[in-house]
């Protein structure tokens, strides 16, 4: 059944008519050409979908196009401004975390979501004292916060370090 | 995915009105279960209903001391909610303990308690399950057990409900606050999913159309020294083997009071009443501890493929309990 939607991507609005079945994922792929996000599994289980929707990071892949209408999303490719990276997007060049690639666009917007939530005070199921004002993201907690994004080359001896270099400067 | 149309409503009452009147017709929420199960052709709704913008994203203070969650609060902001972290720990850390921050998100309290079975064989439309095609048999016996429950458990059905956010409300005594065709109702959390029995389709007990508007956490102040431990095959990102949500007060020595409900093991989040009833009042002991696990486990029925998970559950609320007992002390 097809509809007609809005979508606010990486700053730019776009209608476009969409069968309701397309996900977000599908609809930034297959109708506007922005391939930053992946698709590993399509069932919520690898990370590599992520994007930013209104801030906050989530797999869209489990997005209908049609109830993200009007949402604000960012990915990966919105991260840069211009020719200049993302200091996440840097770290991760710096530090050679990855190998095939195929996650690393997830692990990106990932990250920065993942800064910001521990930048509000979001405790992790690893934090200590759930009580706490502020988060330290030691190691431990990079890995648990970023459990929601598999890498199948097991990049993760360096991108840990790449987040960390971001993280805790 | 089979085709759908997509509606938001404009209001909860016409949200269940459509609904109720058509049976092709479901709530969406966050869609992380949903959807997921439309992409497999488990779930097949010809009419989604969009019910997220409909039910409160706050959470409310009550006047008795407790907390009001709206259905529409995501599970990242109930973990995250400063009172929830302070007076009900375990709560937070069950729902930290489930998902992936992405799906946590997305993801509601309504549809969190909604989540459908992680049962290998429900997820599979090649093969028989009762859950999915009533009278079609169960596959999972003899098969993959590794999930199945130990307690609750019928001939018809050994599924387990997947959520850890529902464990922890059990053991608060949370209460489900329903907007449905037969007007609004409040069901407790215990009595809200449903032990399979001869109807393993039915994980609830809502009505067709029944919309989950909220969800209270009573004041309880033994929940204030509360934990949640999830047992499962990879440290992160994986649904529990065994989980266990426990709270206890002791004073000179002795249980005051005690709260413990345990996940993976059954169809529901199962409240172990008859381990609560046996500490309260005794003396804080290892000993004690080992025998009230025991009393809840005597009722377990394992199957070859899940028997580990007897030792497994009564180990853990052990552990739990010692870990609890020693902070207070
Ligand atoms: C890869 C993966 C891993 C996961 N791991 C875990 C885990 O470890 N632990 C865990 O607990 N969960 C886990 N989940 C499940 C996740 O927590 C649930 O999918 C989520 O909580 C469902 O909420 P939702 O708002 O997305 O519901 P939806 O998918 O939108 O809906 C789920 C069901 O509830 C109904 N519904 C939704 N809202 C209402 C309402 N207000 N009233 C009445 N009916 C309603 C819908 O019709 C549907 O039947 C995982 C999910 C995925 C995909
Ligand atoms: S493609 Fe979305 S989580 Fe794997
Ligand atoms: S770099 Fe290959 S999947 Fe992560």
């Amino acid at each position: 059944m097809d509809v007609e939607i809005l979508l606010r991507v990486d700053g730019k609005e776009h209608r476009l008519t969409v069968d309701t079945r397309t996900t977000l994922l599908d609809a930034l792929r297959e109708r506007l050409g922005n391939t930053s996000p992946k698709k590993g599994c399509d069932h919520g289980q690898c990370g590599a979908c992520t994007v930013l929707m209104n801030g906050q990071r989530v797999t869209s892949c489990l997005v209908l196009a049609v109830a993200g209408e009007g949402a604000e999303i960012v990915t990966a490719e919105g991260l840069a401004e211009g020719d200049e990276l993302h200091p996440v997007q840097r770290a991760f060049i710096a530090h050679d975390a990855f190998q095939c690639g195929y996650c690393t666009p997830g692990q990106v917007v990932s990250a920065v979501a993942m800064m910001r939530e521990a930048q509000a005070g979001w405790p992790s199921v690893v934090t200590e004292d759930l009580d706490a004002d502020v988060v330290v993201l030691d190691d431990r907690e990079i890995a648990e916060r970023m459990s929601g994004n598999l890498c199948r080359c097991a990049a993760y001896a360096n991108i840990v370090p790449a987040i960390a270099e971001v993280a805790r400067p | 995915m089979k085709p759908f149309r997509y509606e938001r409503a404009d209001d909860v009452a016409s949200a269940v009105a459509t609904v109720t009147d058509d049976p092709r017709a479901a709530f969406l929420a966050g869609g992380t279960n949903l959807v997921d199960l439309m992409k497999m052709e488990v779930a097949t709704p010809g009419v989604l209903v969009d019910v997220r913008h409909l039910v409160s994203h706050d959470i409310e203070d009550l006047p008795d001391g407790g907390l009001r969650i709206g259905a529409g609060v995501s599970n990242s902001m109930v973990a995250a909610d400063r009172r929830i972290r302070r007076l009900y720990p375990m709560l937070s850390q069950a729902i930290l303990a489930g998902a992936s921050y992405q799906l946590r998100n997305l993801a509601t309290a309504g549809g969190n308690f909604l989540q459908r079975t992680r049962c290998v064989y429900y997820r599979d439309i090649a093969t028989p399950c009762n859950k999915r095609e009533p009278g079609s048999g169960c596959s999972a016996r003899g098969g993959h057990e590794r999930d199945l429950a130990i307690l609750g458990a019928s001939e018809a059905c050994a599924a387990t409900h997947p959520s850890d956010m529902a464990v922890a409300m059990a053991a608060v005594d949370a209460v489900v606050h329903t907007q449905g065709p037969a007007g609004e109702r409040t069901i407790p959390v215990n009595e809200l999913l449903r032990l399979p029995g001869d109807e393993p389709w039915r994980d609830n007990v809502l009505e067709r159309g029944e919309l989950i508007t909220a969800v209270d956490l009573p004041p309880l102040a033994v929940a204030a020294n509360s934990r949640y431990r999830k047992v499962r095959d990879r440290a992160s990102y994986a649904f529990a083997l065994v989980s266990v949500a426990a709270a206890v007060e002791v004073a000179d020595g002795l249980v005051r009071d005690v709260r413990l409900a345990l996940g993976g093991v059954a169809h529901k989040p199962w409240r172990a009443f008859t381990a609560e009833q046996a500490l309260l009042g005794a003396p804080a002991t290892e000993e004690n501890f080992h025998a009230a696990a025991e009393a809840e486990l005597a009722g377990a029925r394992p199957l070859p493929g899940n028997a580990f998970k007897v030792p497994l559950a009564a180990n853990t609320i052990v552990s739990m309990l010692r870990a609890l007992t020693e902070e207070a002390r």
